[in-house]
Formats: C-alpha cells, structure tokens, sequence
C-alpha cells in the first residue's frame, strides 16, 4: 500500500481536510444570511442547535474513528488529522453552546441555572463541553511535551466525551430514538474497536 | 354558561418593546434588513398557493386573538405531523400523496344517532367561522394560526349524545401506503386523542377543515383536525376518521407511549414543566434570530375562558 509522503500530507491533505471540516460552518452562515438559496426555515435558532449539534458529533465519531483505521490500514498519517477534527468539534460544540446561551436563552441566567442543573440533557452538554476545552487547551506541542505520559491519560477524556454526547442526543429526542440509537452503535464499535486491539496486543504480549 | 369573551392580548404585551426595538436596532446596524431567517414575515393572500382551494362563507368570530397569525409559510412547513416522519419539514414534504378527499368519519358510541357519514354530510349545516388561536406545543415553541372551522360541542350535539357520554375520543386515519410515518410503529397507530364532554363542548373548541381562508393543507390534518387552543398541540389530532362518546376515559396515543411525560389533560401551563425541559417560557416562531422566548400564559392565555372547567382539580396531578 502507498502512503502519502510527509509534504503531501501537509501541503495537500490537511488543507482539503480543513476545508471539508469548515463546509458545515460555511452552509450554516449562509443559511443564516439567506443567502445561496439556504435558509433556516420557521425555527432558525432550534435548527441551528441540531444541525451543528449533529456535525459536532460526527465529527468527534471521525476522531475517533482515525486510530482504527490507522491500526487497519496501517495509513499512520491518519493520526495526523486528529488535531484539527478535535479542535474542529470544540468549535461547533462552542456554536452550540453560544446559539443556546444567547439566542436560545437571551442570557437568561436563572433559566440557564436551572436547566444545568434540573435537566440532565444539558448537565450532560455541559460536562461534554467542559471536557472538550480542557482537551482543546492541552492539544499544542507544548502542552503535549510539558504533560509527558499523562497527556495521553488525560486525552482518553474523549471516549467520555463520545458517551457524554450520544447520551446527551438520546435524551432529547421526544420519542423517535432511531437516530441517536444508529450514533451510539457508531460509537460503540468504534470504542470495541479499541477494546479489540487492546486484547490482541496483550495476548501477543503474554505469548512472547 | 356565562361564555367570556377573549381578553385580547397585544403583540406588544408579549414581546416586551425592548426586545422587539433592540432587534430593529441590531438588524439597522448589521445592515442586514433583507435577510431571511432575521425577520418576522406577513401572509398576503399572493403568498397562498393558488392550489389549495378558497373556502367561502366564513364568518369572523368573536374569540380570535388580535395577535399577528404567523406567515402561511411557517405554519404550512414547521409541523409535527408524526404520520408522515417525525422532523418539522417531514410533514410538508411527505404529505404529497395523501388523498383527503373522499372522506367519511364513523361517530359510535353513546349517542342516539351513530353511524359513517361523508364530510360534506358532516359540514353541511354548519357555518365556518375563522378562528386566529394562539398554538402552544409542548416542546415550548408557539404560533398563531388563522384556523377556519366549526365549534365541535355545535356538531356533538346533532347526534344526541346520551348522559353515558362522559368523554369524547377521536382518532387519526390509518393509510402507510400515503402515511410513510406509519410504517414505523413510533406511536401505537392510529393516533388516538380525547376530550372530557365539557371540554369538548366547550365553545373555544372548534373542528377546523381551513386556514388562512383555504382548505387545509395535508400536513396540517386535512381535511378535519381538532384544535383546542388552552391545551398542548398534541392533543389536536389531526385527519380524523372517528368520533366515539365514552363513558371512561379514552386512549391516548402520548400519554400511552410515556405515561411520566404527557398527561391526558395536557393543559398549557408554566408552572407544571416538562420532566426533560422547563414550560415556564416557549419560543414563538418565526419572530426570527434575535427574538427571546417569552412567557407562556396560563391555559395559553385562555384561563378567563377555560380555567372553570378545572375547578378543584390538582392542575399539577392532572397534567
């Protein structure tokens, strides 16, 4: 199998990577200004949280689909694309976050309040996103180099913030629970995945 | 029955001027004041597709709000309609094959005439009245819709019902083969709705068969639906085939799919939440990006009319 060399992956795939990431955003503004034909409908604000809310989570599922498909294909530069999808969910998930603070709330702190705490959808929203920033700050070199050992520890963070989300997508759904149930099966194999190569690895790792 | 006419709400007591003033001020500084999901709209009648036929005759009444109706466009493409999929354009884009005409009701139970009768023998005697309801639905958004139709209690009583007849249930045509939401059992199919009789009876009540001058489009629940205007909109079912007066309580198709959530009563109230979301506030629709949520009224703002009909009752037991 070939692999792309270093130069192709910096000066080709990661700025068509880029710019696949931002096409959500890009259809959103333009939606949002009414402009290209696209248009947010009779709700704009409850159809701006779902549909950055559902990129948000695929786009976290393509994180964590990169490391299996890099231990099956054996395509390491995979790895090299995880950065940016994850800083690329931390951005759609602060949209969310902001389109329902502002918009959605008008800043209404009281109601705000007692939705994080009464409501267990968005207790889990916030958890979600308390995480993602964490990660989000720790993603540079220097963080990477300054934390050592525990960095990779402290990144295991985003299989939480995987459940933390499917279940955050389950729980507000009225009754028809088919979509979130097709994410969550996503994210189950893509974490028994890992699980699988975990046990592989240590079989092998007994037998030598 | 002392009948009390609607206290009528302005806009202006709802969307607080601030609010509204603000928005302008935004919009005028962002430059921005042709875009399209940033402002309020209004329905002429050029906006009205030439398809959906004119209904003559109709009379104003005396109980619709003041309140601007929201644009056709809103209320003709934001639904829940879970018969034809479960997103809010689902219904206006899978209803295309659905086939209201012809159409018969069956009316059973305990009244002294029952028996199938096509809707043109249903509407006959009755004069269509346009009623402008405010929509509260229980997922905290909200409307106004310039409904046209009949007071139910006005129907009910052409077919005598008997005292055994305590409560009133209704239910939604079965048809997968045009209905492609119902090829899924997501409810118990068919849609099941009901009314205690004094509900029912109750002059607010009204079987709609239009809106906004013309006959319903099929993704509102042509061509007959039940509108209750203090009540949440799940419980005015849509595409009704059958009428029954009940002695107990009937089915119905939400609270049987979550009992802890929806209630048979399922009266507008900000003071009894949601168990996953707060009912305080609702989102009108269609006021645009800039617009806040705004308090939702009591019985939707028609406690004067309907709160005696609870009197005594535990609003947040009989939810």
């Amino acid at each position: 199998m070939n692999f792309p060399t270093t130069r192709q992956v910096r000066w080709l795939i990661k700025p068509v990577w880029f710019l696949a990431c931002l096409a959500p955003f890009v259809w959103l503004t333009l939606a949002v200004f009414g402009l290209a034909g696209l248009s947010l409908g009779a709700d704009p604000i409850e159809e701006t949280q779902d549909f950055i809310g559902i990129w948000a989570l695929r786009l976290l599922l393509v994180t964590l689909a990169l490391t299996p498909l890099r231990l099956l294909t054996g395509q390491v530069w995979l790895i090299q694309l995880r950065r940016m999808t994850g800083l690329y969910v931390l951005f759609y998930v602060s949209i969310h976050f902001l389109n329902y603070l502002i918009p959605d709330q008008g800043l209404d702190l009281g109601a705000i309040t007692e939705d994080i705490v009464e409501r267990s959808f968005i207790t889990l929203g916030i958890a979600a996103l308390t995480c993602l920033i964490v990660l989000g700050i720790t993603s540079t070199h220097g963080w990477r180099r300054r934390l050592g050992r525990r960095w990779q520890k402290l990144h295991r963070l985003v299989y939480a913030i995987g459940i933390l989300a499917c279940t955050h997508f389950w729980w507000q759904v009225k009754l028809d629970t088919l979509e979130p149930t097709i994410y969550a099966g996503i994210l189950a194999v893509l974490l028994g995945v890992r699980v699988y190569f975990r046990l592989i690895k240590n079989r092998k790792a007994q037998q030598s | 029955m002392l009948i009390k006419k609607p206290r009528n709400i302005k806009s202006s007591d709802i969307t607080p001027e601030s609010v509204y003033l603000n928005r302008r001020k935004l919009l005028q500084a962002a430059g921005l004041s042709g875009t399209a999901a940033l402002l309020p709209q209004v329905t002429r009648a050029a906006d009205i597709p030439a398809r959906y036929r004119k209904l003559e005759g109709i009379i104003k009444s005396p109980y619709s709000t003041s309140q601007e109706p929201n644009p056709f466009e809103d209320v003709s493409t934001y639904n829940n309609f879970y018969e034809f999929g479960t997103n809010k354009s689902d219904p206006v884009d899978n209803s295309g094959n659905f086939k209201p005409q012809p159409w018969s009701v069956t009316i059973d139970g305990a009244a002294e005439v029952t028996g199938t009768f096509s809707f043109e023998d249903i509407m006959a005697p009755h004069t269509l009245e346009e009623r402008t309801y405010r929509l509260r639905c229980v997922e905290a958004w909200s409307m106004v819709v310039p409904w046209v139709g009949i007071p139910l209690g006005d129907l009910l009583k052409r077919f005598k019902p008997t005292s055994n007849a305590k409560y009133v249930a209704f239910e939604t045509i079965v048809r997968p083969s045009e209905m492609p939401g119902q090829h899924r059992p997501i409810l118990d199919w068919p849609y099941r709705e009901g009314l205690r009789i004094d509900e029912a009876m109750h002059p607010l009540t009204i079987l709609a068969t239009g809106l906004y001058g013309v006959e319903l489009p099929n993704q509102n629940g042509a061509p007959l639906r039940l509108v209750v205007p203090w009540k949440y909109g799940f419980k005015s079912i849509k595409s009704i085939v059958r009428i029954s007066f009940t002695e107990t309580m009937p089915y119905t198709s939400w609270s049987d799919a979550l009992p802890g959530e929806y209630g048979f009563y399922a009266n507008v109230n900000p003071e009894v939440d949601h168990p996953r979301w707060s009912q305080a506030r609702e989102r009108p629709i269609g006021a645009g990006f800039f617009a806040s949520k705004i308090p939702t009224l009591m019985l939707n703002g028609y406690a004067e009319q309907v709160a005696g009909l609870y009197t005594g009752m535990d609003l947040a037991k009989n939810f």
